[in-house]
């Protein structure tokens, strides 16, 4: 029904700007991972020394551990908070539903930088959780571990991807055939039973992809870290931002973005075979 | 069988927190902005309008406003002429690359931003353009592309196909029929996509602080605010983002039920 000439019109424009503005730059991202710096001169020589400096770094092994620790604390939290709402929502939530809806995916989409400020503000030591407490005379020195740590990046990384893990549980929820649960009450399965062997299982896919998207974007977030991170908070994306920008190496903070995103690419790919196969259709 | 909505109140009250933990902060946030001591402290006391005055006197936030603005209105026109394109193709070309094209274009919505903003950067420096505003709308413009091909793509398979042959049969040429059938078919998709980009490029930080030039946009400049310490400034310029947000996303959510459907694949629903 279309012609040559339409056809040829409407993907070309798409295809050469993706392939000039994201293939390219990825795709230098990739060769950089290869070159060197010598003398402050980047110099395009290929080589592996970025990836066997990084390896044998244990300044960067230690990082990328801590920052996968961050992150799948970050997916659990989000899964223990999301998946328990997106139930509610999806099941016991009545005619209040789409309202409730609409509260939950709204901040999904509005200012991370808003977000995370509201937490610097709660958490510091002169912050409003510790006038709260001291308030409360729970405490009289202000707490001082509350900002600048680990905790506090998990904190806020849960609050930021929280709505991300409901999504897409709640969508894979909604699809569940409503007979099926029926089905399983009838012939006698409890509410833990029916919850534990229909349920369950039907939302996997939902529930991995929720998580994968909470583990992928926690683990190359440099924003976290700063704003309430502090030195204990670091993650592997400050190394990269301080190697493109003080330490002047971007060779090997490619090398470190690459592993990132090998890392995330073979995420995706695993969890979306998983998803596949778990998907009932 | 009632058992779908029978009442569960350890389920609600838990959903109760879960809500609370997500406004809270927000909630905190904007009660501060409104606080003449200051940031911190508890109960927050004497009530003030004075941070917004001083927000309102601020030229240097209401310069960056303009150009987030810019950048927003630039990247919401580039993302949306090349999402639209790049959804008509995937749903009626078929063109060699096909399936990798689909998950390049998606990309930037799934990959940290400190990927995909440090390789721009390189292309950037690679083809020796000064950062710049421009830089920043590039970048935003190109990662959008993803909210735009997904959103248009759903609205174009909802769309009835027989109005296009109908018109095509009646003697229309195809550019009539594309600008009089197809494009007023996908007005409401196209505004709703257009909200959601607009709001994303406002708020985008991860990609644009890699991007960034002399001149900053709004969320840079209150990076580099934080840095010198916080204010409740701060917090009323993050209250009137949050709100307008807010606003942009309600409505944006509103004009998509009405054009794709609430049962329409979401956007982190992969394709």
């Amino acid at each position: 029904m279309y012609s040559r000439l339409y056809k040829t019109i409407v993907s070309a424009p798409p295809l050469l700007w993706v392939g000039l503005f994201l293939l390219l730059p990825y795709a230098l991202m990739f060769a950089h991972s290869f070159w060197m710096v010598r003398d402050g001169f980047l110099v395009h020589e290929w080589n592996l020394q970025n990836y066997h400096k990084l390896l044998t770094n244990p300044l960067y092994v230690g990082v990328l551990l801590r920052t996968m620790r961050i992150a799948a604390s970050v997916t659990l939290c989000s899964l223990l908070l999301g998946y328990p709402l997106a139930y509610y929502l999806s099941f016991h939530s009545g005619p209040r539903k789409e309202l409730l809806y609409q509260l939950v995916i709204v901040p999904l989409w509005v200012s991370y930088l808003v977000r995370g400020y509201a937490w610097k503000t709660i958490l510091g030591s002169d912050g409003v959780l510790n006038g709260f407490l001291q308030y409360l005379h729970l405490t009289r020195e202000p707490v001082g571990f509350l900002l600048y740590s680990p905790f506090a990046v998990v904190l806020m990384l849960t609050h930021i991807y929280t709505p991300f893990v409901f999504l897409p549980i709640y969508a894979a929820l909604e699809h569940i055939p409503r007979p099926l649960v029926e089905a399983s009450h009838d012939l006698g399965a409890g509410q833990r039973a029916t919850f534990l062997r229909v349920i369950l299982p039907l939302s996997m896919p939902g529930l991995l992809a929720g998580a994968t998207f909470a583990f992928v974007l926690s683990l190359g977030d440099f924003l976290a870290p700063l704003l309430v991170g502090g030195p204990s908070g670091t993650m592997i994306a400050n190394i990269v931002q301080s190697l493109f920008g003080a330490a002047y190496d971007w060779p090997l903070g490619a090398a470190v973005s690459v592993c990132i995103l090998l890392i995330t690419v073979s995420l995706l790919f695993l969890t979306e075979r998983l998803e596949k196969r778990w998907s009932f259709k | 069988m009632s058992g779908r909505t029978a009442r569960a109140p350890l389920l609600t009250a838990y959903a109760a927190l879960v809500f609370a933990f997500v406004y809270l902060p927000i909630v905190v946030l904007i009660v501060y902005s409104f606080n003449r001591d200051g940031v911190g402290g508890f109960p927050p006391s004497h009530l003030t309008l004075a941070w917004y005055r001083q927000l309102f006197a601020d030229a240097a936030i209401w310069d960056a406003v303009v150009n987030s603005l810019i950048v927003a209105a630039g990247s919401v026109a580039l993302s949306l002429t090349l999402g639209l394109l790049a959804a008509l193709a995937l749903d009626r070309a078929a063109f060699p690359g096909k399936a990798l094209f689909r998950r390049l274009v998606l990309l930037p919505l799934i990959l940290p931003g400190i990927i995909t903003g440090l390789s721009l950067l390189m292309f950037a420096v690679f083809a020796g353009m000064q950062l710049s505003l421009l830089t920043v709308f590039l970048g935003h413009g190109t990662a959008l592309i993803s909210v735009a091909t997904t959103e248009l793509f759903a609205g174009l398979q909802k769309m009835d196909r027989a109005q296009e042959e109908a018109s095509l049969d009646l003697g229309a040429t195809p550019w009539q029929t594309f600008w009089r059938v197809t494009l007023p078919n996908l007005k409401l998709s196209l505004i709703a996509a257009g909200l959601l980009i607009f709001t994303l490029s406002m708020d985008e930080i991860a990609v644009t602080f890699f991007l960034i030039g002399r001149d900053n946009t709004l969320p840079l400049e209150i990076w580099g605010r934080l840095r010198r310490g916080i204010t409740p400034e701060i917090n009323a310029i993050s209250a009137l983002i949050f709100a307008v947000s807010v606003g942009l996303i309600v409505i944006w959510y509103r004009v998509r039920t009405r054009s794709i459907g609430a049962e329409a694949p979401d956007l982190l629903e992969r394709p």
